[in-house]
């Protein structure tokens, strides 16, 4: 038996570089972790944050290499170790949590096989594993702990499958967990759970851990010390609250910005007039019906925020103001006339006074395409403008996103995201529309281009006076842009008004739960809000199935920060 | 319940596409100009003679009457006589196409196994030196006409080398040993043209089954390579691959046609090229039918393997 | 300007072949005018070795064999051209109808084209040429018709896979005319597979036309073809003698040839796929 020296780093890493052919990924990075400790890793995508979980397994992904650095398990280099000391170090002393579990589990195989593999490996009987694995199961609160192992993947939800994955790295009770952002896929609520349950077990278990995060709230509930990396090097370290309370660098800082002190927009109580007024609207996907007697005005220059969860029929909402999918009930006035259920019956003007903003700005800007043909053609659509005309107006629409003239002849794939989704505004602002439906504009975004793209969306808001309907599930933008919330579940606008008035007791028990799910940077905030929250299985009558299919849905596209994808619209619809 | 209905419709499928192929080839005779049984014996036949063929064709019963007619004796072996040899059909298709499936089964047994190999090789060794060769030489193999393959085949190793004979007939006298020396060649054209295609596809399906995350998962938990390959790969892709394996059999069987004829192998395929030719049109409906249906029969069996494979069919919820 | 500077980053593995094309189809189309013989001359004994005067020795009648690939490579090359070019007009011209109007006529286009391609083409291709012989108008029918399934297919799909891509529901929610939406949204996009997808129908309708003449039923004499010609010089090969295999070469070169250029234009597109991800 060795003994472990609670003053000696279990892991060190030191002067770590790993580049992808040239390009470096991470340019030398040092830690160490200490027994029994969890260690936040916070970065936006491309910060270098998984290769260097992957790292501390001794695993580089294809076309990654270590160029330089040391990776020290209990002094040895894990790296450098023969082939059967790596298997028995990786899945027993070190173990992994990946975000997508519905694709890291293999699909042939029951749960309780792929968890009791690690186990077996090491020469354990079948009957004690089998019983570590059920307790792991109850304690991670899995329903029918003793049964649960004998089903297979895609027989169980995101959340659950989440759970389990947990429950493979915490068997072997080892040294270090990895944790690769294992709630991003998930809904609010369930990520609620999911993150206690992972909280306590690591607790429990004593093992020390690696969570990485994009999500600096998430990360603070979890960890004791979090370290903030970005373009493949280290920004800060320090104990959780130090860094918290405390942010010596800039970019920590605004990191901290965004997911909390955001500035509300002005309340409009002089906006009276409704540019948009949905009166019993319902509709369905073949005989499945998404939306249920929905009624919802939107006020002239004003925001309506649309927030739900996955399967809560929101971005169908969008779809049917737009008239991609036809109303199956229910009326719409636009500017005061009727608006026609299908986009071939309104005519040309109602169509630009109604523009649509889409979540993933990759797929809404034709790669042949160059920025001046994109954001030119509704000016030559609509308003027959002369070229000379429309290469002016797209330099000024360019000014009003924030980018230089030169980008009208660049490519899409020349462009970074946040560029991507703001030249999809200057699209949809060249319509000069009354209303902008904005369907999850920001949440396959990082947060700081995200919050760019939101203050951007408020400028020019109260520039144009035009209004907007914001479709999201991220909770945290919604104080920022609303001025009016409409809270949707499974089909039905369970909540709506003013945004104090929905923000504020009394709270409907749904918008309850929901905010009080979104994490904050607070100590303790985890915990309460267990406590405090209304049940989720009480808010309705329906069978637990229903959100277990939600949940699943969801972490299935396995995106980062991927709520709900918008359903594909045919051709023929 | 959810796979036996998804194979239950499949194997309607598969019907309804094996009664397609025969009306089409009962069509054929239809579709000859004018009046079939004066097309076939030429302008200057006598009317006795076109009367018999007509009786003999059945061409003076109603069309739906004698497509039924014509599938029930198809369907008993009753296949009529040859036009132009005047001998029975039936014991003359039976040797040619056991001929066929010699040579079909010689071939198949070289190939399946090695294109599987080297499709898993090139897999796992992606990249390298290795893996590139053998795919220049897939892209060579699926550019090449089966002749010209099979020609190069006999002039290195039939005549240069000796090694072979030149003429690939078989027939029932010879010793298992000396049917299989003389099929060599055309076998090995064969092996040739299928192996490429095989081998790739095999090669795509198991790349395919590596690159999802629970085979990193699988690394991560410190599985060594065989156990990744063997427990985790392998499940996962002997669905696909053997979906690959019967599709390419059915390439197989349909290649055979050319490669007869290079050899001039007394098999199906080379029965039926030379009917058509002659314009024998009851042996080209038999042939015709015999390829389709071992053609669709075994696109059939790739469709039930791929869905008999899938776990997430295997267990439903 | 872009589409210069994109040829330019073709590697080696791409100009090669492109240019061993480029050379055949020059010198088929313009070579037999340069030759001293006519292709139906008779010039020597038959299947003369190979010599200064004929470069590629004589075949079974002793016609120079030189003349004769010539000659042979503009009809197996132009029908191999005209199948894959009229395949592709109506293979893609109905993947884009089914893919659009959707509802039935994609369902019954579908089901249409999955029945025919459940039938082998060869086996197709003997059964009608016993009913109705092997003229051309006949090869052609039957060749564009296989030729066509799988255009159809891939069309079909790609427009399927590109028409739900946002920026087509852009353009629709904007209340572009469908001309703009197929022409400017989709078909740019489709452009590349597509380009592959026809070269590698040449390929096969070349394959496919040289077998049947191969086996004497493909296209009628007296016009020379590639796989006729080596029918005709089969017997060459019982005296040890490689006649047959010229033809036969003509058609392996050209068809290597075209597949690495379509493998090359594929293998690009994943690239700059890649790039932009």
């Amino acid at each position: 038996m060795e003994t472990i020296n609670a003053a000696q780093p279990i892991l060190q890493v030191r002067d770590l570089r790993v580049q992808a052919g040239s390009q470096p990924i991470l340019k030398g990075v040092s830690f160490d972790l200490y027994p029994g400790e969890v260690l936040g890793l916070i970065g936006e995508s491309g910060a270098g944050k998984s290769t260097l979980g992957l790292a501390a397994l001794g695993h580089m992904r294809g076309g990654c290499a270590c160029v330089g650095g040391e990776v020290l398990f209990r002094g040895q280099d894990v790296f450098s170790l023969p082939p059967r000391q790596a298997g028995m170090l990786r899945g027993r002393r070190i173990t992994y949590v990946a975000q997508s579990a519905a694709a890291s589990f293999n699909p042939a195989y029951t749960l309780e096989s792929q968890i009791a593999e690690p186990l077996r490996r090491g020469g354990g009987s079948s009957g004690p594993i089998a019983r570590t694995i059920r307790n792991l199961f109850r304690r991670l609160g899995l329903p029918q702990p003793d049964i649960f192992g004998a089903r297979y993947p895609h027989q169980v939800s995101g959340g659950q499958l989440q759970r389990a994955m947990t429950a493979m790295a915490l068997a072997p009770e080892p040294d270090i967990v990895v944790f690769d952002e294992p709630t991003t896929a998930l809904d609010v609520t369930t990520q609620l759970e999911v993150l206690a349950a992972i909280k306590q077990a690591i607790r429990e278990e004593g093992s020390a851990a690696l969570y990485i995060s994009h999500d600096l709230a998430v990360v603070s509930q979890i960890s004791d010390r979090i370290m903030v990396l970005r373009h493949g090097q280290m920004v800060e370290e320090g104990t959780t609250r130090e860094l918290i309370d405390t942010p010596k660098q800039d970019y920590t800082r605004r990191l901290l910005n965004v997911s909390h002190a955001v500035v509300p927009a002005e309340v409009r109580e002089d906006a009276r007039d409704e540019v948009l007024s949905i009166r019993g609207l319902s509709a369905r996907y073949g005989s499945v019906p998404v939306l249920d007697d929905v009624t919802l005005g939107v006020r002239r220059g004003t925001t309506l925020a649309v927030v739900g969860e996955s399967g809560s029929g929101k971005s169908t909402l969008a779809k049917v103001v737009t008239g991609l999918v036809p109303a199956a009930g229910g009326t719409l006035t636009f500017a005061g006339k009727a608006l026609r259920p299908t986009l071939k019956a309104r005519d040309k003007d109602t169509l630009r006074r109604m523009q649509m903003i889409f979540q993933i700005p990759d797929t809404a800007l034709n790669p042949r395409q160059t920025v001046g043909e994109i954001i030119g053609r509704p000016l030559s659509f609509y308003f027959g403008l002369p070229r000379a005309e429309v290469e002016r107006r797209v330099a000024d629409l360019l000014r009003d996103i924030e980018l230089g003239p030169e980008f009208a002849r660049r490519y899409p794939s020349e462009l970074s995201g946040g560029q991507k989704q703001r030249v999809c505004i200057a699209r949809a602002l060249a319509a000069d529309p009354d209303l902008i439906i904005c369907d999850e504009v920001t949440s396959a975004l990082d947060p700081l281009v995200a919050e760019g793209i939101i203050k951007l969306l408020r400028r020019l808001q109260e520039e144009k006076g035009v209004s907007y309907i914001f479709i999201t599930h991220d909770l945290g933008t919604v104080k920022a842009i609303a001025h009016d919330i409409a809270v949707m579940r499974r089909g039905r606008v369970v909540d709506c008004g003013a945004r104090d008035a929905v923000l504020s007791p009394p709270f409907h028990p749904y918008t309850e739960l929901l905010f009080t799910s979104l994490p904050t940077t607070r100590e303790g905030w985890l915990e309460e809000a267990l406590a405090k929250r209304p049940d989720p299985d009480a808010l309705d009558g329906t069978a637990p199935g229903a959100s277990q299919e939600a949940g699943q849905a969801n972490a299935r596209t396995g995106h980062r920060r991927g709520a709900d994808r918008p359903v594909a619209s045919g051709m023929g619809g | 319940m959810v796979l036996t209905r998804l194979i239950a419709k499949r194997l309607f499928g598969a019907l309804v596409t094996l009664w397609f192929v025969t009306v089409l080839i009962f069509l054929a005779v239809e579709c000859l100009p004018g009046d079939a049984a004066e097309a076939l014996l030429g302008k200057d036949a006598t009317p006795v003679a076109v009367e018999n063929l007509r009786a003999e064709l059945h061409l003076n019963d109603p069309p739906v009457e004698r497509y039924v007619g014509w599938l029930g004796r198809v369907a008993v072996g009753d296949l009529g006589k040859s036009l132009t040899t005047n001998r029975p059909i039936a014991p003359m298709l039976a040797t040619r196409l056991s001929n066929t499936l010699f040579l079909a089964a010689t071939a198949a047994a070289i190939a399946v196994p090695l294109a599987i190999i080297l499709g898993l090789v090139s897999a796992l060794y992606r990249g390298t030196r290795l893996d590139r060769v053998i795919s220049v030489l897939s892209l060579a193999s699926i550019s090449f006409p089966e002749f010209f393959v099979g020609y190069i085949l006999l002039v290195v190793f039939a005549l240069n080398l000796g090694w072979f004979p030149v003429l690939s007939g078989i027939n029932p006298d010879m010793g298992l040993g000396e049917q299989l020396h003389r099929i060599v060649l055309p076998a090995l054209t064969l092996v040739c043209l299928v192996l490429a295609y095989m081998m790739r596809m095999t090669r795509a399906a198991v790349i395919n089954v590596l690159s999802n995350p629970y085979i990193e998962m699988a690394e991560l938990k410190g599985c060594s390579r065989r156990e990744i390959i063997v427990r985790h790969a392998f499940v996962n892709a002997v669905g696909p691959v053997a979906n690959v394996v019967a599709l390419s059999l059915a390439y197989l069987v349909v290649g055979v046609v050319v490669v007869e004829v290079v050899f001039t192998y007394p098999g199906l395929g080379q029965w039926m090229v030379d009917s058509v030719s002659k314009q024998d049109i009851l042996v080209v409906q038999i042939c015709g039918l015999i390829f389709g249906a071992t053609y669709i029969g075994l696109n059939l069996t790739a469709d039930i393997v791929a869905v008999l494979f899938n776990p997430k069919l295997r267990h439903p919820r | 300007m872009t589409r210069f500077t994109r040829l330019r980053g073709f590697p080696l593995s791409t100009w090669l072949p492109l240019g061993v094309l480029v050379v055949i189809t020059l010198a088929v189309a313009v070579g037999p005018a340069f030759l001293p013989y006519r292709a139906e001359e008779i010039v020597g004994d038959l299947w003369e070795p190979m010599s200064w005067a004929h470069p590629l020795g004589t075949d079974q009648l002793g016609r120079d064999m030189l003349a004769r690939v010539l000659e042979g490579g503009r009809t197996s090359l132009s029908l191999a051209a005209v199948i894959a070019g009229l395949a592709f007009l109506f293979g893609s011209g109905a993947g884009l109808t089914a893919a659009f109007l959707g509802g039935w006529v994609d369902t019954a286009l579908s089901r249409a084209v999955d029945l025919l391609m459940a039938f082998p083409p060869l086996i197709f291709a003997l059964l009608t040429i016993a009913v109705l012989g092997n003229s051309i108008p006949v090869l052609v029918t039957v060749l564009t018709l296989f030729e066509a399934l799988r255009i159809f297919r891939l069309t079909r799909s790609l427009a399927m896979e590109i028409a739900v891509q946002e920026f087509v529901a852009v353009a629709r929610l904007r209340g572009e005319g469908i001309g703009w939406i197929l022409f400017r949204e989709i078909l740019p996009n489709g452009m590349v597979p597509l380009m592959a997808e026809l070269a590698i129908r040449f390929v096969f309708g070349l394959l496919f036309l040289s077998s049947l003449s191969f086996l004497g039923l493909g296209v009628p004499p007296p016009a020379p073809d590639w796989g006729g010609m080596v029918r005709d010089n089969a017997p060459a090969v019982s005296f040890g003698l490689s006649a047959p295999l010229v033809p036969a070469a003509m058609i392996a070169i050209v068809a290597v040839c075209v597949n690495l250029v379509a493998d090359s234009l594929l293998h690009t597109r994943g690239r700059s796929r890649s790039a932009e991800g």
